[in-house]
């Protein structure tokens, strides 16, 4: 069970929470002008990286708003935690140590 | 290779079982073979039996970072059955239940395949539905699958409650009575012997670091026991599959989730096939030490860790007890987890990729055991003619741009 560091709402038990999946994957403004490679890129490809995962959770049983995360996949260690919609911050690999 | 026999057996148990041979070798890596294997489970040592056994590529090794079957072989919980829905997948799982049945006579190795019949319960309409279509698919396919009332499901397994007040009653069940289960170490133990055997030579220890490429082919591979220049490469690293593709410059449709699974302590005899509950997130059997083998569904975030949260065993439990009450003191002894690749249709991809000599098996995710020797046959046909047999064609990794998905996800029997 991870404890989640919502930012609004403070640590909660993981099931309070929905993984929404790989974070800063934007949504094409224009997907009729992209190739089928392109598109399928868009709705399939993923990082699914063993280090660094930034990621989105939603506060379901809570505050029900959405923030990221940056995760290592390997310790499962929350490294940083930013608003939906910002960049992650820049010292996240300083921070990694693994 | 010393055949295993009863002579063999008798002869051994008088010199105190002292003189048995290794049943494979661990040699020091060559500068270069025809073809590298890069993953040592069952899949990749699969693969390489049949490379050599059918296609006379014997110039092949095996490299395992860890050790033989470490990886999800070792994890999974032996469930073997070929009852999906689609007819490209229904040819693939079936393949592989074909030759279930004959691998412990061809391996000379005994793999405990026993064809006790998978049943997987309907709660609700939806479910009855499903299944049903199921079932009529299978059937036009010439698999053996049929629908089972309440009654006949716990005549099948006399453990199932059937009570008409559970929270989630059973209302009917699909059985496909081939199904079964395997002791997976014997597998991965069976194929790396024979290919052993056959002159493959199994590298443990041996993490792949680096794949060069010159323009659209691979060279060699950087490994932590040296350089190896290759002819031919196949992945087949399960969860690791993004880690590999990425040394080759390549994204996947891929994420790897923790898969938990858990045994209870040895009991008498008591259940008698596998049951499995999409509904309710939990399936079931006994192995032939005692035990109840037991999994869920994955962790719900991209992990490697091979750990996951206690509350999907708690749910898994539940779900377990509300279905076998007969179960509510049977003490739990060990719980582990995988890595599982999980593909956007929960299909696989086993094939070409867009170098010319890097070939692909991954994206089995929560199915892949039951898969295991039709994997490595039709990996082993891939990578030794260069193109993919009919079987395995539709499982391309371009069908994510063609938009040929083949979706599976209800008869992955997982939730995720």
């Amino acid at each position: 069970m991870l404890r989640i560091p919502c930012p609004f709402c403070g640590p909660r038990a993981e099931i309070e929470f929905r993984c929404g999946g790989e974070a800063h994957i934007r949504r094409p403004p224009d997907p009729d002008a992209l190739s089928d490679a392109e598109w399928a890129d868009y709705l399939f490809l993923r990082s699914n990286p063993k280090g660094i995962h930034r990621e989105r959770w939603f506060h379901a049983h809570g505050c029900q708003r959405w923030f990221n995360l940056a995760r290592h996949t390997v310790s499962d260690r929350i490294l940083a935690v930013y608003p939906m919609g910002a960049e992650p911050p820049a010292d996240l690999l300083a921070a990694a140590g693994d | 290779m010393r055949r295993y026999s009863i002579f063999t057996l008798a002869r051994n148990a008088l010199t105190g079982h002292r003189n048995w041979p290794r049943a494979w070798r661990s040699p020091e890596p060559r500068p270069r073979y025809e073809v590298v294997i890069i993953g040592g489970g069952g899949h990749g040592l699969a693969t390489a039996y049949y490379l050599a056994r059918e296609h006379g590529i014997r110039d092949v090794a095996v490299l395992e970072k860890g050790w033989l079957g470490g990886g999800n072989t070792g994890r999974n919980t032996t469930i073997i059955r070929s009852n999906y829905l689609h007819d490209e997948s229904a040819a693939l799982y079936d393949h592989a239940l074909k030759l279930w049945a004959g691998l412990s006579r061809e391996l000379n190795f005994h793999v405990m395949y026993s064809d006790r019949g998978v049943m997987m319960l309907a709660h609700n309409t939806h479910d009855v539905r499903i299944f049903k279509r199921h079932i009529y698919a299978n059937r036009l396919n010439g698999i053996d699958n049929e629908w089972l009332t309440p009654e006949e499901a716990k005549a099948y397994c006399p453990p199932l409650s059937i009570d008409r007040g559970a929270r989630y009653p059973v209302m009917g069940a699909a059985l496909q009575r081939r199904g079964g289960v395997a002791r997976h170490d014997a597998v991965a133990w069976g194929y790396a012997r024979a290919a052993d055997a056959l002159g493959v030579d199994i590298i443990q220890n041996c993490e792949v670091t680096a794949i060069r490429r010159k323009g659209d082919r691979v060279v060699a591979l950087e490994t932590t026991r040296g350089t190896i220049e290759t002819g031919k490469v196949g992945i087949v690293v399960a969860g690791h599959s993004s880690v590999l593709a990425e040394m080759a410059g390549l994204r996947l449709p891929i994420e790897s989730y923790p898969l938990q699974a858990l045994v209870s302590e040895p009991v008498k005899p008591v259940f008698p096939c596998v049951v499995m509950s999409n509904t309710v997130h939990a399936y079931i059997s006994q192995s032939d030490k005692g035990d109840l083998v037991i999994g869920a569904g994955t962790d719900q975030y991209v992990s490697y860790s091979q750990r996951g949260g206690i509350q999907i065993i708690e749910h898994t439990l539940e779900a377990i007890l509300e279905l076998f009450p007969i179960f509510s003191r049977m003490r739990m002894m060990r719980q582990w987890g995988g890595i599982v690749d999980v593909t956007p249709d929960r299909s696989p991809i086993l094939g070409k990729t867009p170098l010319a000599n890097l070939y692909l098996n991954c994206g089995w995710g929560t199915g892949g055991f039951k898969a295991t020797p039709g994997s490595g046959h039709l990996f082993a046909w891939t990578i030794a003619r260069d193109e993919p047999h009919p079987i395995n064609a539709p499982f391309a990794l371009d069908r994510f741009v063609s938009g040929r998905l083949i979706d599976e996800a209800a008869a992955a029997a997982v939730a995720h």
